[in-house]
């Protein structure tokens, strides 16, 4: 079909794209969050779009999702065929253009096959279902692109992981295949940031589905924080910062510098750990016997001033020490002990209780967990103090506000007004209001989960310089993390997990990230063979 | 080849320098615009002040119409009444901003006060002695709402919906489904509604300490901020060494000790207590309760927010009254208030949906 649009059939970008958008830009306020950007994708391309937090790639990707109005003098074409701004939000899969956001728009409670169908149902009521054909062709359609899920399984009996891959395909399945009844030239697909919340082993089984979904000849725009993801599954790679289009890399010239000076904008200073006392370390926490579900029996010590990381790959374990450690979620069995000769029973420890002794915890999941993004900043950092915050009347509110403003500027918030909403920041300074909460109290022992997902890259060594202070002045420090790159910049020493138990340490000249990586797969692979005394002199435990 | 690698490397850096300097100018405009000396903030001042504007002009139209509207007498009487009100609303504040409904309060409220009535004129116990017994049969009828809700993990809403329906059928059985009333009770009606000040009976000026003690409890006080946070992450507040437990079974006894009071004014002022005509009251209550966190401090229960929300839902059906409607614009004006004023608290909320 030709455009219809009024104002003439002008076409934008050659037929041999699949996107081509020109001098789009959009205005917050009195501020361009995109200027002039322009953004090309080729037929058959995975390409990436990169940019830290506020670069504009958000607002870049909700325009073309129908969700805002960009400025007028902007193009956009799909496929040769204009698509006219602002888009309607039901009309771009018309156009053949299909979002995988973060939240996968999945209904737990259905199962696969309702969910598969969702739309189906909502637009073309039948009076009967067949529910043994619906099942079957759910079925069929998975297999197609490699996955063997149950059709009947509820949706959320799914790992994190096949629920990821599960909305790609049935994204992919809505546009229907090229030039068939639904009558579009191509497809595109837009994944919006859909690794940050998976384990590695997951994000492996995405980029296969992507490159076979790519090898249909359907076109992938990748969204994403993670350099090595965009190395490793795209073509080429746009890349944002302050709302301008900085620079379109073709991937395989470039090196992971090249992206970060880019999406930085300066060389990152990367935080150096400071050196251990050369001496042997002084213990300051020892947890013994640990079981959880899924995990144990463990024995962890961590010396002072120490950043001890924990890893693994998903199901192993190593994400649920900090949580069992702190009374955030039920630990079996487990002994704490600290140096100032004060035993916990883990099965008895509560987060009051964890923190009498010293012990903080910052879970991962930011706002739901950690933080309540409807309230000030101020309130946010306040809550564990608030009894030293008291005057003669009762809660001091200026002093409160005087506190908070302070530790926002020793840990770089921006911007530093502790009246907003918590939700007002950008993740990675919502991250560091979470931490000053929590290193304002002088903590003993300081326990993170995945401390840095979702993260700008500027903001990361922000975070980790905080936390390599803390240690530095006397704290111990438990980071589990699927982070191997950070694990190896920041820790001291590095256990690895496998089957819910610690199968090897890693400390000095051998924390790398591809130690780390390689002690990962080889100790999944070695469990599985029942053959743990036969790991290699290097992951001596 | 190197001098021009060095001359892009300066031109790029001279173009982060010109970038760095862009982004500090718009933090610092960020700053300036949202820092608190911004002065006036009218959209805020709208958010805030908006009911109390509203029933202003509520009380100017209805007097435009109904001249004896403006006068004292109509709204000192109003005031009166309606404290009862204002007092239930207080108590069930506190589960909300803790994040559980309380229906039982209305039959906590009546449960009270035909205990009072009850053991003062049929055993002859003396007035004080039952008034702090119904209190505490308040506080005590929380703590099994609190039992249910948090031992067996059930919701709010049906535990109080069940222990409120099985309250009202102890009310009918201890009263006999009759009104109970008695010359003794006259004591409890000269404090609280026989006595006026500035031609408000006393009453109002109990529920007006109340609003200032509850005022204080959630601003300046740890406990109200954790009250807060228990009501708005759960997680959060428990992770951060909050006893949420806790907090939410005081939230709910203070709810069914405040109710009871509510119930002890209630015989005050009317002299004698009857089985049903208290039910009523619950529905109001939790009008002014929604109402009133659009207003004061938009998006939080507040009592303030609570305290004008009573009043400006009764000036309406006051000057309703005045102009001749029937009964029944009670029921409409509630009730059509209430989704009113939980559609315009969403609204403050961004429509994030509710739990």
């Amino acid at each position: 079909m030709t455009s219809a649009a009024p104002g003439g059939t002008r076409r934008t970008g050659a037929a041999s794209d699949a996107l081509v958008v020109e001098n789009l830009s959009k205005r917050f306020g009195g501020e361009l969050a995109l200027n002039a950007v322009n953004l090309s994708v080729r037929r058959g391309e995975v390409h990436g779009l990169l940019g830290s937090n506020g670069s504009g790639k958000s607002t870049l990707i909700k325009i073309l999702a129908g969700f805002h109005a960009p400025e007028p003098g902007g193009r956009a074409a799909l496929f040769g065929e204009d698509l006219p701004l602002p888009v309607q939000a039901d009309e771009a899969k018309r156009f053949g253009l299909a979002f995988v956001h973060q939240n996968l728009a999945l209904i737990p409670s259905l199962s696969v096959t309702e969910n598969m169908r969702l739309t189906d149902f909502a637009t073309a009521p039948a009076w009967r279902i067949s529910w043994r054909r619906e099942h079957e062709a759910t079925a069929n359609t998975l297999e197609r692109y490699g996955l063997a899920l149950d059709p009947r399984a509820r949706m959320d009996s799914l790992s994190p992981a096949e629920q990821a891959l599960f909305a790609i395909v049935r994204a992919v399945e809505d546009l229907g295949a090229p030039d068939d009844a639904k009558g579009h030239r191509g497809r595109l697909l837009v994944l919006d940031e859909p690794t940050p919340f998976l384990p590695r082993v997951g994000v492996d089984q995405l980029f296969a589905l992507v490159r076979r979904i790519v090898s249909e000849g359907a076109s992938v725009i990748f969204v994403s924080h993670d350099i090595h993801e965009v190395m490793e599954i795209t073509d080429r790679a746009t890349i944002l910062r302050d709302g301008v289009l900085v620079e379109v890399i073709e991937t395989r010239s470039a090196t992971h510098e090249d992206f970060v000076e880019r999406i930085v904008g300066r060389a990152v200073k990367r935080v150096h750990v400071h050196a251990l006392p050369t001496a042997k370390r002084t213990a300051l926490a020892r947890i013994s016997g640990l079981t959880a579900p899924g995990l144990g029996p463990v024995s962890v010590d961590v010396g002072r001033n120490e950043i001890l990381g924990l890893t693994g790959l998903i199901g192993s374990g190593f994400d649920r020490v900090c949580s069992a450690t702190y009374g955030a979620t039920r630990a079996l069995t487990g002994r704490l002990e600290l140096d100032s000769g004060e035993a916990i029973d883990l099965a008895a420890i509560d987060p009051p209780r964890a923190l009498a002794a010293g012990i903080v915890y910052l879970p991962a999941d930011r706002l739901g967990a950690a933080g309540v993004g409807g309230l000030p900043i101020v309130e946010n950092m306040m809550l564990p103090v608030l009894d030293s915050m008291r005057n003669a009347f009762g809660l001091d509110r200026k002093k409160m506000l005087r506190a908070a403003e302070k530790l926002g500027g020793e840990y770089a918030v921006k911007p530093n007004l502790p009246i907003l909403p918590l939700s007002a920041l950008s993740g990675g300074n919502q991250q560091k209001v979470l931490l000053a909460k929590w290193l304002q109290m002088k903590p003993r022992l300081i326990l993170l989960d995945e401390p840095t997902q979702g993260v700008d890259v500027g903001a990361r060594q922000q975070l980790l310089a905080a936390l390599d202070a803390a240690s530095a002045s006397g704290a111990g420090v438990l980071l589990a993390s699927t982070d191997w790159e950070q694990l190896a910049q920041i820790c001291h020493r590095v256990i690895v997990f496998a089957r819910g138990e610690a199968v090897a340490e890693l400390a000095g000249d051998q924390l790398t990230e591809d130690a780390i990586a390689e002690c990962c797969y080889h100790s999944m692979t070695r469990i599985e063979h029942g053959a743990r005394q036969g790991l290699p002199p290097s992951l001596v435990s | 080849m190197t001098s021009g690698h060095d001359e892009a490397l300066k031109a790029y850096e001279a173009r982060i320098a010109a970038l760095e300097a862009k982004l500090k100018a718009i933090e610092d405009q960020v700053v300036r615009e949202a820092g608190p000396r911004s002065g006036f903030d009218v959209k805020s001042a709208a958010e805030r002040y908006g009911l109390l504007v509203a029933w202003a002009l509520l009380i100017i139209g209805f007097g435009l119409f109904s001249p004896p509207m403006l006068s004292w007498a109509p709204y000192a009487s109003m005031f009166g009444f309606n404290s009862i009100i204002v007092v239930l609303t207080l108590g069930l504040i506190l589960p909300l901003t803790a994040g559980d409904f309380d229906l039982s309060g209305a039959s906590i409220l009546t449960l009270a006060s035909m205990l009072v009535a009850i053991l003062n004129v049929k055993a002859g116990v003396p007035i004080a002695v039952a008034v702090v017994l119904a209190i505490v049969l308040g506080a005590a009828v929380g703590a099994v709402n609190a039992f249910f809700i948090l031992y067996f993990r059930i919701h709010s809403l049906i535990v109080t919906l069940g222990v409120g329906y099985f309250i009202n059928g102890v009310i009918l059985w201890m009263s006999n489904s009759a009104v109970v009333f008695g010359q003794s009770l006259s004591a409890l009606v000269n404090v609280v509604f026989a006595t006026k000040i500035l031609g408000i009976a006393l009453l109002f000026w109990y529920a007006l300490l109340l609003t200032i003690g509850l005022w204080y409890v959630f601003e300046f006080t740890a406990a109200g901020r954790r009250l807060l946070f228990v009501g708005r992450g759960r997680e959060v507040a428990r992770l951060s060494g909050v006893k949420v437990e806790r907090v939410r079974a005081g939230a709910l006894m203070a709810s069914g000790a405040i109710s009871a009071f509510a119930g002890v004014l209630y015989v005050g002022m009317r002299g004698s207590a009857d089985p049903s005509s208290g039910l009523a009251f619950l529905l109001p209550a939790f009008a002014a309760a929604f109402l009133g966190s659009t207003a004061i401090y938009p998006g939080r229960f507040n009592p303030w927010g609570a305290f004008v929300g009573v009043f400006f839902l009764s000036t309406g059906i006051l000057g309703l009254n005045f102009l001749g409607a029937d009964s029944y614009v009670q029921n409409l004006f509630y009730g059509g208030g209430l989704v009113v004023a939980v559609s315009i608290s969403q609204l403050v909320r961004k429509r994030q949906a509710m739990d």
